[in-house]
């Protein structure tokens, strides 16, 4: 069971959400409409993890994923899973770029994987317990780009395949599984990733490092 | 500018007297003729009331109403005029910028038509409803006369005099009076008509748009026309939003709804399920094709990150590789930012569509405080801007905001097209 604070503006979807999450055994200790009332709910409740909406009154641009990072300034390691109703890889981004720098679990989900209600519940779980987690609609926007002198033109389908996966925050043995190879293949296929993205292993984190070169390069720093 | 109830009089001067056009020119004098009348008074009355409470202050408020008296009388006469000319009046005053009495006041204080306006009241007040009267002296005795048998006979056995001391007994007697009559109303139709065109000849001086009202209304114009564009920026954001908070977020409720009712049904071996399952599918391609209608109406990340993210993001979804450096100081105008982007789009598309090319490149930066943004293309070139509805209106959006797109094409390529829009407008 995770204790919730959750901020959504939408009246309909705040009250979903939170029927969503009590169904399914988890605490939603706030449920706000705004930045500000997030802020306060987080110092109010310390949550386990934090689930918050792009786009907050008062100005309806990225106030909740500016809250977001403040807050992970302020709460190192706060786990927070955004929800966007936009795939703009810019968004992404400014989350991961704010955060990554402190411990602790990160996710960006569209809205419409609310839906897939196993999956959000499994992704903030991931993200709950310290992994990345980003929306494969996003992560296929990224592979999708065909720019020459690509690095990510080095990779076989096969190894793209496993870097969306990667993206989404499976493990090895998750990866495995959905493409159906055995697990010592995937990591085979991970270190050649690495080593064509020329990330270096001490770096921490790979699988994060392998997502957020693709996130930063291109898009312009906010 | 000709006078129309003169050219009937010349180019026919003896069917005129037979024509409907006397007896235009008569109504038009007549209601000219009460009409200046009421000015007049109404006009005498706002001055005496002004100058009278002058002391108070409100009196000044009346003075400057009176000033703008002229107003509304012009635009009656300019409605009034058509009873006799057929070629209407330009309303010389511009449109308002801003609504309400105190800001129409100072508007129209400034405008020279204002005052010609003024002094065509008070010709017409003093001028037009003097000479009027005598016309209608004239008219009358006119009628009276020719109608003296049916008087004569009418009246019977009272006695009627035209000349003093000569009574006149019967209405065969009066026949002379009334061919003198004939001949007045003969008279008044040509003098009516010479009356009028010279009144619609005042008019036209006074009342018309002149080149100096126009040339305002260019520049007025032009303002009107980049507050057109703006509007429709704040139209389409609203629509986004609108879209955004109502049925985006509906949907995304829907799906959620679906997804629970998924949940409830698992391990139950119900046929709802794959219902379920494919409405939940349904709705979800809905949100997609909802989503990018969104982004085509204003990207959001174009309004909180600016046109390098922006354009970023539409490289990433071009079919074709776009390769993207554009380097920025600050935060641009949102209309330049709005009309730079959609150039991008809309050249990206082009590019895509049209030019065979495998590669675009958009470069773009700040020079001397004006955008300039480079869309190249490796392709086949030979884009001509006249030819393609889409090219001119690129130009024209351009345009508006005083920048320009200049297109090179040579057969063979490659295609340029060079933006340069101002940022300090």
């Amino acid at each position: 069971m995770l204790r919730v604070v959750l901020a959504e503006d939408a009246v309909l979807l705040r009250a979903g959400l939170v029927e969503l999450l009590s169904r399914t055994g988890h605490e939603v200790t706030a449920a706000v409409g705004d930045a500000e009332e997030l802020a306060r709910a987080v110092d109010a409740d310390r949550p386990d993890v934090v689930i918050t909406d792009v786009r907050m009154p008062p100005g309806f641009r990225d106030e909740g994923l500016k809250a977001a990072l403040e807050l992970r300034g302020r709460y190192p390691g706060l786990p927070v899973l955004v929800l966007s109703q936009y795939v703009a890889t810019a968004y992404a981004t400014q989350l991961l770029s704010g955060g990554s720098s402190a411990e602790g679990g990160l996710g960006y989900l569209l809205k419409d994987r609310v839906g897939e209600v196993a999956d959000f519940l499994d992704a903030l779980d991931r993200v709950a317990c310290g992994q990345t987690v980003i929306d494969p609609e996003v992560v296929r926007v990224l592979l999708q780009q065909r720019t020459a002198d690509e690095p990510l033109q080095r990779l076989t389908p096969r190894e793209r395949e496993v870097l969306a996966l990667m993206a989404e925050g499976l493990n090895n043995q998750a990866v495995a599984q959905r493409l159906t190879i055995t697990e010592a293949s995937v990591v085979k296929h991970s270190s050649n990733i690495f080593m064509k993205l020329e990330l270096d292993p001490a770096e921490g984190n790979r699988r994060v490092l392998a997502v957020l070169a693709h996130l930063r390069r291109e898009t312009p720093p906010s | 500018m000709t006078v129309a109830v003169w050219e009937a009089m010349r180019r026919r001067p003896l069917r005129f007297a037979l024509s409907a056009w006397p007896l235009r020119s008569w109504a038009f004098l007549l209601s000219g003729t009460v009409l200046g009348f009421v000015v007049l008074l109404l006009f005498a009355a706002l001055l005496l009331v002004g100058v009278g409470l002058s002391v108070v202050g409100i009196g000044l408020v009346i003075l400057m109403a009176s000033a703008v008296f002229g107003v509304p009388v012009a635009a009656l006469e300019r409605r009034r005029l058509r009873l006799v000319e057929p070629d209407h009046l330009l309303d010389p005053h511009g449109s308002l910028p801003g609504t309400g009495a105190l800001p129409w006041l100072r508007t129209r204080l400034r405008e020279r038509a204002t005052w010609r306006e003024l002094a065509y009241t008070l010709i017409l007040g003093v001028v037009f409803t003097a000479t009027g009267i005598g016309f209608i002296a004239l008219l009358g005795l006119s009628v009276i006369l020719a109608a003296t048998p049916v008087i004569v006979w009418a009246i019977a056995p009272d006695t009627v005099m035209l000349v003093p001391g000569q009574p006149i007994s019967d209405p065969v007697a009066a026949l002379p009076g009334s061919a003198t009559g004939l001949f007045g109303l003969l008279v008044s139709a040509y003098a009516g008509g010479l009356l009028a065109g010279a009144q619609v000849r005042i008019a036209q001086f006074l009342l018309s748009a002149r080149d100096e009202d126009l040339s305002s209304r260019v520049i007025e114009l032009t303002r009107s026309r980049a507050r057109l564009v703006d509007a429709f920026e704040a139209e389409r954001r609203r629509i986004e939003r609108d879209l955004h908070d109502g049925a985006q977020q509906q949907l995304v409720a829907l799906t959620m709804t679906l997804g629970l009712a998924e949940l409830e049904l698992r391990g139950q071996d119900s046929t709802a399920a794959p219902l379920i399952a494919r409405a939940r599918t349904e709705a979800r391609q809905a949100l997609g094709q909802l989503r990018s209608l969104v982004r085509g109406i204003h990207p959001q990340v174009l309004t909180d990150h600016g046109l390098p993210a922006a354009v970023a993001e539409l490289a990433l979804r071009n079919p074709i590789p776009v390769t993207v450096d554009i380097d920025l100081p600050d935060r641009l105008p949102s209309a330049v930012e709005a009309t730079a982007y959609f150039t991008v789009t809309e050249a990206l598309t082009n590019a895509s569509k049209h030019s065979g090319a495998d590669e675009v490149a958009v470069v773009g930066g700040l020079t001397d405080d004006k955008l300039v943004l480079l869309i190249t293309d490796n392709g086949h070139g030979g884009a001509d801007p006249a030819a393609g509805a889409g090219l001119q209106g690129l130009a024209d959006r351009v345009a508006i905001l005083k920048g320009r797109l200049i297109v090179t094409s040579p057969v063979g390529g490659p295609t340029q097209l060079r933006v340069e829009v101002p940022c300090s407008a």
